[in-house]
């Protein structure tokens, strides 16, 4: 009884997910150049965050630096692309592997004497900082110049990754959708269950046998990987990276805004948040502009962050489920769907 | 060359007891509330910009700025806690972080609306005067904000040393529960804490005012210097952030005489990385975090 209930909701889970991006697929054939932009940004950053989201929601090690694996992404396309003439396909899955490295080897130096917490994610962002003034000074991957992407023919290209603003939104939807799914079925797999056993409680953990020092290099390695990916494509998309746009303090922001928003640890989360937040975020920069006062898009990002902690600490997302549960489901249902929602 | 590299020693060693009442700053709140200040840049900002007020406008000398900004930024510490920081001192971390990083954005973001994006030059003839001491030619504007803030700090760890308050936010440092139960009144420790961390970040503003143009963007780096230097000397040690200070200081005189300006920048991002590498807490880092 309980297992065919189970298997239902799931059903209704995927199909509710495959029918949200049928209807992103549908409004990117459709909408003006404008919101096409606006929706790849906000696609993008949900996959990023849900890079992020498997680091802290469900390994449980805040990364405030993720800018750093972004920026090693959007790098290694871009030198290997503009240098070299190399398919970005290439220089994602280099980008991957070097952010992958350079990830485990931050947990590994933190995690090794059991230093944890604050002390990790004040690693993280000072390797991000130290990166971004290394990669200013460096000339060979352009300085605080930067580097430029050709400018797109308008030809679709798979086999190089470019084409047009529409082609970038398909190819940052696909992206999102990797990322949902993926965060779903790592959730529930083996790895899933003893990231969320660490994260709970590390020593508990331990005594049921899991290597929680292992698995911890392991999950801050994956979500590096990820990040520098939807780096590489960032990078694209932006047509130009430089060391204070794509590696700065604000690309680690942005990175942590959706999933935070939306709800942290959850498959839907980072994209009900980037989807919140982003437009937001842009609205308020343009507003900020035509009334002359440029800070009104950062502190309109500050009062959000805030206030979801304040007043809904799980995000947006599980208390649209709960709420939801509550109308659809009294008594019985009403538990599982809180238990979904806080996974 | 021994007299030059004297002077940069010098020097480094003046910028460095600013950057330990900085660190101090910070290091006081965690050690006490156990949260982390990540909006601690901004608060030496508005340090910076009253002292751009202060000696510009009003040509005030140094020290009557720096009382200002303790007065303005322990009132504001004081109020930001008891409003808003008190709700989240018991959340995890990365809540409490989240939360800081909003309150930075939006300072920041407030910075940028009130005082606008350009650098207010606060370079007054203070910034250009010196002094000979032996081999030695230092600024004036240097020793100014080196020696108030070496009294400061002094000051700061004789009242917590042998004060009555001093000794409940020991207590309260220490062990939380603990003092609940001999009856501290936590809430007021931590309003008073969080007040004082302010009012080291707002005086240290004030103190560098005639050697750093007033800017908004300068924010972010105090933050991440404030970091570095808390962390090399030790998350929540008094003394860990003082030499903590000083060898930042130093390390960036020596860097920006030695290599490109561009590693003064770096160098206190890689002394961190190579502390933790050797020593993961720091000089006196507390064992549990």
């Amino acid at each position: 009884m309980q297992r065919t209930s189970d298997q239902a909701s799931d059903t209704k889970r995927w199909g509710a997910g495959a029918l949200v991006f049928a209807a992103l697929a549908m409004v990117g054939g459709m909408s003006n150049a404008y919101v096409i932009s606006l929706l790849t940004i906000v696609l993008l950053f949900t996959f990023l965050g849900q890079s992020w989201n498997l680091m802290l929601g469900i390994g449980g090690q805040l990364s405030i630096g993720h800018a750093l694996f972004v920026g090693i992404g959007a790098y290694a396309v871009a030198i290997l692309n503009i240098k070299y003439g190399v398919t970005p396909w290439i220089g994602l899955l280099l980008g991957a592997v070097i952010a992958g490295f350079v990830g485990a080897v931050l947990a590994w130096l933190s995690f090794r004497f059991e230093v944890r917490g604050i002390y990790f994610a004040l690693l993280t962002i000072a390797a991000a900082e130290f990166a971004r003034i290394m990669f200013g000074g460096w000339d060979y991957v352009g300085g605080m110049q930067g580097l430029f992407y050709q400018a797109p023919s308008g030809t679709m290209d798979l086999g190089m990754l470019r084409g047009d603003a529409r082609f970038y939104y398909f190819v940052a939807l696909a992206l999102a959708a990797i990322g949902v799914a993926g965060t779903e079925l790592i959730s529930r797999s083996y790895w899933g269950y003893v990231w969320r056993a660490m994260r709970d409680d590390d020593e508990a953990a331990r005594a049921l046998g899991v290597r929680t020092f292992r698995h911890k290099v392991l999950v801050v390695s994956i979500s590096a990987a990820t990040a520098a990916i939807g780096g590489g494509v960032l990078g694209l998309v932006q047509g130009a990276i430089f060391p204070d746009s794509i590696m700065g303090m604000a690309i680690s922001v942005d990175v942590l805004i959706g999933p935070v928003v939306g709800g942290l640890g959850t498959a839907f989360g980072p994209l009900v948040g980037s989807m919140a937040a982003i437009p937001l975020h842009h609205a308020m920069g343009a507003l900020g502009d035509s009334l002359g006062l440029p800070g009104l898009n950062s502190v309109a990002y500050g009062a959000v962050l805030i206030l979801v902690v304040w007043f809904l600490p799980d995000g947006i997302w599980p208390a649209i489920v709960r709420l939801y549960g509550a109308i659809q489901l009294p008594a019985r249902g009403r538990i599982s769907q809180l238990r979904k929602a806080e996974e | 060359m021994l007299s030059l590299w004297l002077n940069v020693i010098a020097g480094g060693v003046l910028i460095g007891l600013v950057y330990g009442l900085v660190a101090l700053g910070l290091t006081i709140i965690f050690g006490v509330m156990r949260v982390v200040n990540f909006a601690h840049g901004e608060m030496v900002v508005f340090g910076i910009y009253i002292g751009y007020w202060t000696v510009r406008i009003w040509d005030a000398p140094i020290f009557l700025a720096a009382a200002v900004a303790a007065v303005v930024m322990f009132v504001f510490g004081y109020l930001l806690e008891t409003l808003v920081v008190k709700r989240f001192v018991n959340r995890p971390h990365h809540y409490q972080f989240i939360v800081f990083i909003g309150l930075s954005l939006l300072f920041s973001g407030v910075l940028l609306m009130s005082f606008g994006p350009d650098p207010r030059p606060t370079a007054s003839q203070l910034s250009f005067q010196t002094v000979s001491v032996g081999p030695l030619t230092l600024d004036w504007a240097r020793i100014q904000a080196a020696a108030t803030a070496g009294l400061l700090i002094a000051a700061l760890g004789a009242y917590l040393k042998y004060s009555a308050f001093g000794r409940s936010l020991r207590g309260a440092a220490n062990n939380r529960l603990g003092g609940l139960v001999v009856g501290l009144n936590i809430p007021r420790v931590y309003a008073v804490t969080f007040g004082i961390g302010a009012a080291c970040a707002g005086v240290a503003g004030a103190l560098i005012s005639p050697l750093f143009d007033a800017q908004p963007y300068l924010a972010v780096d105090f933050t991440l210097l404030a970091f570095v230097t808390v962390i090399v000397g030790g998350l929540g040690s008094f003394g860990g952030a003082l030499l903590g200070g000083l060898t930042i200081g130093v390390a960036e005189a020596i860097a920006a005489l030695m290599f490109t300006p561009s590693m003064k920048t770096a160098l206190p991002y890689a002394l961190l990385i190579i502390i933790l590498i050797l020593r993961p807490r720091g000089f006196f880092g507390a064992k549990d975090i």
